[in-house]
């Protein structure tokens, strides 16, 4: 299983590293929409540094929903599904693979969308390098739920994936924003790292056991 | 021949549902401190109960039973999707009820409180499965994608229950029973808040019941109008 994943999260990476369209259409328009939230947020310093927390992870949840539908586009390419029939691969080793390879396209373009709420709405360095942690994790949790949203969705219309995922994704959204809020003034910060690493395991499990039922229908 | 409890469904959730509203608006006294506005506790914990718990996990145990190959069959399917549609339709009852009671009480139609939100947001997931279904044409791949995404779902439903406890929020806690099982509610108003939970149970299995034959009728439909489609393109081959 995880000569698996390591093999199908190598072929996505290579494939996104090759085609760039992560570079230069989803980053951007992640920066993008970080910008519009600081407009949007006002001139104000402190609503600006309060709401910076929810507004990269809101940011970060538009971003995801593009990725996870690049990730799954891949999978319906001609020929794929059947080269992985024919190959007879683990489901829960394509699931592991195809989050472990969509959580590190989120962490990547996490580290620049950081940078940019440090740089647009004037959080603090300190507090926002402590909140990475939680960051790395949730976005985990987020890229195995989405694997497991996009599969879901996957030959249907594209506006269902929002429709599917956005609920799914709240508690993680709620945990992601507290946690960074409490790195940033001061706060417990143990209640949202747990809800974050049980929707991890919750959504790994899940994918590991339900993946292959799913490409099987 | 319909068995004697499946005649009896119909009347009994009325007989019920119309003692539970007798109940509610004449026999039982005003709140002390809450006046008319308790007589609420007759309806809304008890939808509450149906959405959540009832038709929710009857959803949610019928997928699980679906995705499992040993009782996996398009009854268990029919019955997750009669359940879900149904839940749905509570779910929004709920938050109607809620919003009735919380308009005097904290003064808005609706607050960021940790149970509204997540209880809507299980009316978003609950909308999301029904749209799921309709995305897929195929009876299996609709089948299994919808017992996925309600399996999924029902994460949602403990967070919802311990929502109170772990937010601390506007909406109370137990209204029951207290932390160590005893009641909190007495004499004709707990009967009554019994009598509607019984009520509304029955309203529950009376509607899943029409919607579960509603859906057998449909997939009768549908298996009719393919052969009799087949039908019609031979002849027109042969001729």
């Amino acid at each position: 299983m995880i000569r698996v994943a390591w093999l199908v999260a190598r072929k996505d990476l290579r494939i996104e590293a090759r085609s760039r369209v992560l570079l230069w259409q989803v980053v951007p328009f992640g920066v993008m929409a970080l910008v519009l939230a600081g407009l949007a947020l006002g001139p104000s310093d402190s609503s600006r540094a309060s709401a910076a927390p929810g507004m990269f992870y809101l940011v970060m949840l538009l971003v995801a929903l593009l990725v996870i539908t690049r990730s799954q586009a891949i999978e319906r390419t001609p020929g794929t599904r059947a080269s992985v029939a024919t190959l007879g691969l683990d489901p829960a080793g394509v699931f592991l693979g195809k989050s472990l390879a969509l959580a590190i396209e989120l962490w990547g373009i996490a580290a620049v969308l950081l940078a940019g709420t440090v740089l647009f709405l004037h959080t603090g360095l300190a507090g926002t390098l402590r909140a990475s942690p939680s960051v790395v994790v949730v976005l985990g949790a987020l890229a195995g739920a989405g694997t497991l949203y996009g599969a879901l969705s996957a030959g249907a219309a594209s506006t269902l994936l929002p429709v599917l995922s956005l609920p799914g994704f709240a508690p993680l959204l709620i945990a992601g924003e507290r946690s960074y809020q409490s790195a940033l003034h001061g706060g417990a910060l143990w209640q949202w790292w747990v809800i974050a690493l049980v929707a991890l395991v919750a959504y790994l499990g899940a994918g590991i056991l339900l993946y292959g039922v799913l490409e099987e229908s | 021949m319909k068995l004697l409890s499946q005649r009896l469904l119909g009347p009994l959730t009325l007989v019920t549902l119309a003692a539970t509203i007798w109940l509610g608006l004449v026999v039982t006294p005003p709140d002390q401190t809450q006046g008319d506005l308790a007589r609420l506790v007759y309806v809304h914990p008890a939808i509450a109960w149906v959405a959540l718990y009832l038709s929710f996990g009857t959803a949610t145990i019928a997928s699980a039973l679906y995705l499992w190959k040993r009782t996996r069959s398009m009854v268990m399917d029919r019955v997750a999707h009669s359940a879900m549609e149904v839940s749905l339709v509570f779910i929004v009852l709920t938050l109607i009820t809620g919003s009735i009671w919380g308009r005097p009480t904290w003064g808005v139609w609706w607050a960021w409180d940790a149970r509204l939100t997540s209880t809507a947001i299980l009316g978003v997931l609950a909308l999301g499965y029904l749209a799921l279904r309709r995305a897929n044409d195929d009876p299996v791949r609709r089948a299994t994608r919808g017992a996925v995404f309600a399996v999924l779902s029902a994460i949602n439903v403990p967070i919802i229950h311990f929502s109170v406890l772990w937010w601390k929020t506007l909406h109370q806690g137990a209204t029951v029973f207290t932390a160590n099982r005893s009641l909190l509610i007495h004499g004709i108003m707990a009967w009554t808040m019994l009598l509607s939970f019984v009520a509304f149970s029955l309203a529950y299995a009376w509607l899943l019941r029409a919607r579960y034959r509603l859906e057998v009728a449909r997939d009768a439909r549908a298996q009719t109008s393919l052969e009799e489609m087949l039908v019609t393109r031979r002849a027109e081959a042969v001729s």
